[in-house]
């Protein structure tokens, strides 16, 4: 091929070219794939104060939220490997999710009420994330109190594993276990982010 | 294990092509059909994709099979003919479309094998298997094609910007 035949294959690419349209053809793609039951996972980016988080949602309700600090596409890469490769960016699955974070980071909402699938969290684990929501807003708990409230008081480490790999935070408010000298521990969003949400809590 | 990207991915990477393959073949009116039927068939089978597979190639195929299933649905709703119209049907979009309408113009196999292998990069083997027939027959379609629009296109001589515009 020589570099006329270039110029021209360049040109009738430019000349049928689609960019402007797909959004467009996107947004209708997800919408058929959640009719026909073949959108596994859909997700979205939604913006606050602790900055974008990634939240994902199956057929069966919220799967994950993700902080950018977790690395949003490696969080998607992750999905595609344990629940589906199926993977859309569809925001109108996540339409009430975003609704009730934008309530509780403008202080109004207290408790979530989303059906939430927990399909990524397993074992001790899983007892122990089942258990934080009985941690009231604006309370916090020690890794030891949440280990009893688990049912093994001795596994305060696996507490803070379970803490750490929590794949609802915010939903399921990991952030309100801290240590039992009351200083904050870790966060899987960052220091800064439990800080600021516990302060939210505490005034709102 | 089956590592598998995001779907959502595999659209970024390589929805934009699939739509300029299916503008070649069907024009811009039926391409956005068969855009959303291909991505659509595509992301049902894709769970069971083998790992490795090329994905480009995959994608071309169903588009190639979505087309077909457009024009003969087309063709049953209009009156049956042999030949091709002189003037589009549909108002041709806004732009430098003398590319576009030599290319509308061109035999069935000519299209084909200048959207799969000059718009979409895929090997002459891989045309062949689209289309049917031998890596000579789709090399030999896409060469006239080639030349074909060549004949017609004016416009590709200088490699810089035209000069008088902008």
């Amino acid at each position: 091929m020589n570099t006329n035949d270039n110029v021209l294959i360049r040109d009738l690419a430019r000349s049928i070219d689609g960019t402007d349209t797909m959004t467009a053809l996107r947004a209708r793609l997800a919408a058929a794939a959640d009719r026909d039951g073949v959108l596994d996972v859909a997700y979205r980016i939604i913006d606050g104060p602790v900055g974008p988080l990634l939240a994902a949602a199956t057929e069966r309700g919220l799967v994950r939220v993700a902080y950018a600090v977790e690395d949003h596409d490696a969080v998607l890469q992750t999905l595609a490997d344990k629940v589906s490769p199926r993977i859309l960016h569809a925001p109108a699955r996540l339409d009430a999710v975003a609704r009730e974070l934008d309530q509780y980071f403008a202080g109004t909402r207290r408790d979530f009420d989303l059906p939430l699938d927990w399909q990524l969290s397993a074992g001790f684990r899983s007892t122990v994330l089942h258990h934080l929501p009985e941690i009231s807003y604006g309370q916090t708990a020690s890794y030891a109190t949440v280990a009893k409230l688990a049912g093994n008081p001795k596994a305060v480490r696996a507490v803070g594993t379970a803490c750490a790999t929590n794949p609802l935070p915010v939903v399921v408010p990991c952030h309100r276990v801290v240590r039992s000298d009351g200083t904050m521990g870790g966060y899987l969003g960052g220091v800064e982010a439990k800080r600021f949400l516990l302060t939210l809590e505490a005034a709102a | 294990m089956n590592v598998k990207q995001p779907f959502e991915m595999v659209v970024s990477d390589h929805g934009p092509t699939v739509l300029r393959v299916c503008r070649a073949v069907l024009g811009s009116v039926d391409a956005d059909d068969a855009w959303s039927d291909t991505f659509l068939a595509a992301m049902k089978a894709y769970p069971d994709l083998p790992a490795g597979a090329n994905i480009e190639a995959w994608l071309v195929t169903i588009a190639h099979r979505k087309a077909i299933d457009i024009t003969r649905a087309r063709s049953r709703q209009a009156i049956p003919t042999d030949m091709v119209p002189e003037t589009p049907v549909s108002p041709p979009v806004e732009r430098d479309d003398d590319l576009a309408d030599a290319l509308d113009r061109l035999p069935n196999k000519q299209k084909q094998a200048v959207a799969y292998h000059y718009l979409a990069g895929l090997p002459y083997a891989d045309v062949a298997d689209i289309l049917g027939g031998s890596t000579d027959a789709a090399r030999r379609a896409a060469a006239d094609g080639i030349a074909a629009l060549r004949r017609t296109y004016r416009g590709s001589e200088p490699l810089t910007a035209r000069p008088g515009k902008e």
